[in-house]
């Protein structure tokens, strides 16, 4: 039997793969975007088990929200990678230091 | 459940801006022209519209859509503060883009959507409708923060933007799963409540809610641009078209304080134990990181993102003593801040010309004696922001304070205190440079009247507010009395 707490960690551990990328990934801005997109599933995952496991329909309600969100969300970021690459020719994040922060 | 065309009156504004805002798309496809007259004819129309429809369409509270929606006074304070902010920066950056050969309708169209997302945030009356309102408001950001096609900066800032506004959205919805799951509903008010319960029950679920708030608090300080989460601030300011840095710094601004108030006032509220020593921490970060490196800067547009963390910083100070005088010295300090950040970015867009960007702090030099109304316009500004009175910014902290200490915080208003006057020191270094400094570069102003006209009148409402606060300043406080 698949409990809510089951659920929960395997949410907790998508969370922490995504948050981790983003911040030890020093390669490719591509991985960033799949962390962007991982981060939501992981969000979902919990959304989809409390709503499940709460017998409420809300939860799943905002999953689908999320889901179209997180479509548009990647076409920007897809298309800003694009201007990235066209204004530098690459889009290796050691890349960009145009601005020092 | 049953729906009626009464429920579409609190909307109007909203849905009057969406129909608006489409037909600038339409508009802008059969007027061309470098001026783009016909677009930023109608945007303004479409600004003035959806401001006349709030104020007239307003019925007091409301809760319609299922509760998805609500329509208070808070909305709407913030809804025309938002608008006429937009408007201003419209103003301000039309004359700005076109001699740069930016002025594509897709400015106009993407400020008046992202506007909508503010909106939305404004009057949430759910966590659905607030993460909606929130990604209309982010989406159309990146694009306009990498809205200069040609400019490697504009896209290094599009691109850092993007990934930690991802990255905020994500953990402030992770918080919001989180306490969906330990409420079971995502109305604001029925949330409210049920955390309430749980925390009479004293059950294993206390925690839970404790790991939601973390995560709420984290994403909402992101958004915020409070310190630690700060880093992305000054490069997105120093990189976008500075017409965009506009709306970052003011109107966007103020859709972040609709996102904090509706969290925490609305639906964190019975969790004030947990989040307060948080959003201290936060708010003398903030305050600390703010004042002391922006000293260091010698780009202007940098020195104003830290400024603004610092400013995020007494914001915070505010909403933390969670009171409904807190709350309101809050709003109050915000919509002034906006106010005077219009005024500053206002500036750095009618000094700089085609090839020019004055946005260093060294073209400030002598300006008073190119123009003394410009002059005059970087005294009030710079003086407001410092919290010099007569000014507005000095009314604003000086409400900040006083809700703070209200609540027996004395020590975090010391600390306060001692941060502005740190702070001071570079705001004044740029009057210095202003009134007491040789004109170093000797090229005439070009600025069309209308731009001139509007800069001195922003400066000039610095000024005034700050004589007759009071008005504003009750507002803001009838908004919170129901608290």
């Amino acid at each position: 039997m698949v409990t809510l707490a089951d659920f929960l960690v395997l949410s907790a551990i998508l969370f922490a793969i995504s948050a981790l990328g983003i911040f030890i990934n020093r390669k490719n801005l591509i991985v960033l975007l799949m962390c962007v997109e991982l981060m939501l599933l992981a969000v979902n995952t919990n959304f989809l088990a409390f709503s499940y496991f709460l017998g409420d329909l809300h939860g799943q309600i905002f999953v689908f929200f999320v889901l179209t969100v997180a479509a548009a969300e990647s076409s920007i970021g897809l298309a800003i990678i694009v201007l990235l690459m066209r204004n530098r020719g690459s889009i290796n994040v050691q890349d960009i230091h145009e601005l020092n922060g | 459940m049953e729906f009626s065309t009464q429920e579409l009156i609190p909307v109007l504004p909203e849905i009057t801006l969406l129909v608006m805002a489409s037909v600038v798309l339409l508009v802008d496809l059969f007027a061309p022209g470098k001026e783009r007259v016909g677009t930023y004819t109608t945007s303004m129309l479409a600004l003035a519209l959806t401001a006349l429809v709030s104020v007239y369409s307003y019925q007091g509270e409301q809760l319609v859509f299922a509760g998805h929606h609500q329509s208070d006074g808070l909305s709407l304070v913030l809804k025309l503060a938002m608008v006429i902010a937009v408007a201003v920066v419209f103003l301000y950056g039309r004359g700005y883009l076109a001699v740069r050969g930016l002025l594509n309708g897709e400015f106009f169209t993407l400020s008046l959507f992202g506007l909508l997302g503010m909106m939305i945030i404004a009057s949430a009356g759910s966590l659905l409708s607030l993460y909606l309102g929130l990604e209309t408001l982010s989406l159309s950001l990146y694009a306009l923060v990498g809205f200069d096609r040609r400019s490697v900066a504009s896209s290094e800032a599009a691109i850092k933007y993007f990934i930690l506004g991802a990255l905020a959205s994500g953990v402030l919805l992770y918080g919001i799963s989180i306490l969906y799951g330990v409420t079971g509903t995502i109305q604001t008010a029925a949330m409210q409540m049920e955390i309430q319960a749980v925390l009479t029950s004293a059950g294993q679920y206390q925690m839970l809610l404790g790991l939601g708030v973390v995560f709420v608090v984290v994403g909402a300080a992101f958004k915020l641009g409070a310190a630690p989460f700060h880093m992305w601030l000054p490069d997105i300011y120093e990189g976008s078209p500075t017409a965009v840095t506009n709306y970052l710094g003011t109107a966007s601004k103020l859709a972040a304080i609709a996102l904090v108030l509706r969290l925490f006032a609305d639906v964190l509220q019975p969790l004030i134990h947990q989040w307060q020593p948080m959003l201290m921490l936060l708010a003398v970060a903030s305050l600390a990181v703010g004042n002391i490196i922006a000293i260091a800067q010698t780009n202007f547009k940098r020195m104003l993102a830290y400024s603004a963390i610092s400013h995020m910083g007494f914001v915070l100070l505010g909403v933390l003593v969670g009171t409904g005088a807190g709350y309101s010295a809050s709003l109050f300090y915000m919509i002034t801040y906006a106010i005077t950040g219009l005024a500053a970015f206002g500036l750095i867009m009618l000094l700089s010309r085609l090839g020019f960007e004055a946005e260093n702090l060294v073209d400030f030099k002598g300006l008073a004696q190119r123009s003394p109304l410009m002059g005059l316009v970087v005294l009030l500004v710079m003086f407001s922001m410092a919290g010099v009175p007569p000014t507005v910014g000095f009314f604003a902290k000086l409400a900040v304070i006083d809700a703070v200490i209200e609540q027996g915080f004395a020590w975090i208003a010391v600390v306060a205190v001692l941060f502005s006057v740190i702070g001071a020191f570079y705001y004044l270094r740029v009057v210095k440079l202003v009134f007491f400094d040789g004109v170093e570069d000797p090229s005439p102003l070009v600025s069309s009247w209308d731009e001139r006209f509007v800069l001195v009148l922003n400066g000039l409402f610095v000024l005034v507010l700050g004589l007759f606060p009071g008005k504003l300043l009750e507002i803001c406080n009838q908004v919170f009395t129901g608290l």
